[in-house]
């Protein structure tokens, strides 16, 4: 603090207040709206303390999704989530890992040819290229697998980046001590590398958790089947037609069960999440 | 940046390196080159036959009305979701800097949009601003505000700036809170003993060393705006009314996967692509600045 300004620090609370008020407020009517009933729902205005419907509408969600429009079961989603949430930032971390050990810790042919390939991922993203994707992801037999929700989100540059950029940082004083106790390279990347790299581990999995769990363009374009559904598309699927038509307190009870799972990720992993933010962006 | 000591082996960094450049080369490299291949492509109604028309489907597209109209609605669309977002983050992020007491409350409540999906988002949003049902719907009726965004394309759009900004708050927010945070202090004490005041200090001292971070958000919020935006946009205008809301990766996949014009789509596929190269270039020119800064 540089000085004191007693009536600045009001209005800056006051400005803080109400940015967290309106950042807040979609949450807050989307809770409520999840407790009520249909009825309460589709009065003008709808009620803004919770109803008491917050068993049923979960329960109903969870079972049996709604029932004008998607039938398809929240639970069986969650779980189309978890798997994809869990394994692009598991199979994004093992492949980015080794990649960058080879190409920090090898000299070869073709090296810098490789962390080029690689580099250029950077300026495909999925929404440039979604017809053909498509194609060969169907030429392939990957439409509604877990494999195809799944593998092609595993490549990634910034990933290997930030591997290589932190390798660069490993003494070599390390590298040189394990050679000549006669440690390979594969011995020297588990018991040296691996450990070393737990920090970036850990702040990259809660970003590309968020970014697997939140994923909408590709499952949307690779699954058919309502068992493949995750929930960010099971609620796109719940919305049938014009607004009165909608369950809108089962749509908001699947939007809280969406959001649930990576909230927590970022409010509980705080220091990881930011630390992942701001490094992987750079 | 090279490593003085390194292992040796013929084969190892290859297996090494291989499930990374199998997936590049699978799902990235080969996809791109059928999207530069079919965008040179005029397919038949049924996708039995094609033949080759050279440049014929962009010159189609530039002619096209609609098309040259999905350039004007993202320029207009990401110019309002990267100003509006940076401007309310960067008040944010100066406030915040300021408080002690509750900074911690309200960096959690600020924060945490970050981890809703896009299309989870416009749901929520699409709720509110429902025409018939909605709770703001109802408040902005009481001021006499007829508000129905599914008719309304200009409504539509301020529907999709405002959730896809709530969305992103969080993000330029903490990248701006870093960036205070690593002003010295020092700086703004002798400007302080010197006279300057709050205001003074944050438009000669604050603004001009954050300048390389505003240019990063700017990219970055540019980059969402153009390709993370979807997700809002299909669940909620899908483009209309009248394509008042159809940005142009919408509109490679509304004319690609539902109107199934596979030419059309994929020649738009390579000028998106050639906008994203252009702003990676940008960004990675400017991160090269930033490093000597």
């Amino acid at each position: 603090m540089v000085e004191k300004r007693p009536l600045l620090d009001v209005v800056s609370h006051a400005i803080l207040i109400i940015g967290a008020l309106l950042i807040a407020f979609p949450l807050y009517v989307t809770f409520v709206a999840s407790t009520l009933s249909f009825e309460e729902i589709m009065s003008v205005p709808m009620p803004l303390l919770p109803g008491d419907r917050f068993l049923e509408n979960y329960t109903q969600v969870l079972t049996a999704g709604t029932t004008t429009g998607s039938h398809a079961a929240v639970l069986d989603m969650l779980f189309n989530s978890t798997v994809m949430a869990l394994a692009v930032p598991l199979g994004k971390i093992t492949i980015s890992i080794l990649s960058s050990f080879a190409i920090v810790y090898f000299r070869f042919p073709l090296r810098n040819f490789f962390f080029w390939m690689i580099f250029v991922t950077l300026m495909l993203p999925v929404e440039v290229r979604i017809i053909p994707t498509f194609k060969v992801m169907a030429d392939l037999g990957l439409l509604n697998t877990y494999a195809g929700l799944t593998l092609p989100l595993i490549a990634s540059a910034t990933a290997t980046f930030l591997f290589r950029q932190f390798f660069m940082t490993i003494p070599d004083e390390l590298a040189e001590a394990a050679r000549m106790d006669g440690a390979g390279p594969m011995r020297f990347f588990w018991d040296v590398v691996v450990p070393l790299s737990k920090t970036t581990m850990a702040a990259l999995f809660v970003i590309q958790f968020i970014y697997g769990w939140n994923q909408y363009l590709w499952p949307l374009l690779i699954t058919s089947e309502e068992s493949m559904y995750t929930v960010v598309i099971g609620i796109k699927r719940m919305i049938v037609g014009g607004d009165a038509a909608n369950e809108w307190n089962l749509v908001m009870a699947t939007a809280m069960l969406a959001m649930l799972p990576p909230a927590l990720v970022v409010l509980l992993m705080q220091k990881w999440f930011v630390k992942g933010l701001v490094e992987t962006e750079k | 940046m090279e490593k003085r000591v390194v292992f040796r082996s013929a084969w190892l960094p290859y297996v090494l390196v291989a499930p990374q450049l199998a997936i590049t080369v699978v799902f990235f490299f080969w996809p791109a080159g059928q999207a530069v291949w079919y965008s040179f492509q005029l397919q038949d109604a049924f996708g039995l036959s094609s033949q080759f028309v050279g440049l014929e489907n962009f010159k189609f597209l530039f002619r096209d009305p609609h098309y040259l109209q999905s350039f004007k609605t993202t320029a207009v669309f990401s110019v309002a979701v990267a100003g509006s977002g940076i401007a309310i983050s960067l008040l944010l992020a100066t406030m915040a800097d300021r408080v002690i007491r509750g900074a911690l409350v309200y960096k959690t409540i600020l924060i945490w949009p970050y981890a809703v999906a896009a299309a989870v988002a416009g749901v929520l949003w699409a709720f509110l601003f429902a025409p018939s049902i909605g709770i703001v719907t109802y408040v902005l009726k009481g001021f006499g505000i007829d508000w129905n965004w599914i008719i309304n394309g200009n409504q539509a759009m301020l529907l999709i700036v405002i959730a896809s900004v709530w969305k992103q708050i969080s993000y330029n927010f903490l990248f701006f809170l870093a960036g205070l945070q690593s002003i010295p202090k020092s700086l703004l004490e002798a400007a302080a003993i010197d006279g300057a005041g709050p205001a003074r200090r944050f438009w000669t001292i604050v603004i001009p060393l954050l300048s390389p971070v505003t240019f990063f958000l700017l990219v970055v919020n540019i980059v969402y705006a153009f390709f993370e935006t979807f997700g809002v946009i299909d669940a909620t205008t899908q483009g209309g009314p009248a394509q008042a809301t159809q940005i142009l990766v919408y509109k490679v996949y509304h004319d690609g996967v539902k109107s199934a014009d596979i030419g059309g789509s994929s020649a738009q596929s390579v000028i998106l692509m050639i906008i994203v190269i252009a702003l990676t270039a940008i960004q990675f020119r400017f991160i090269e600045r930033k490093v000597q800064y």
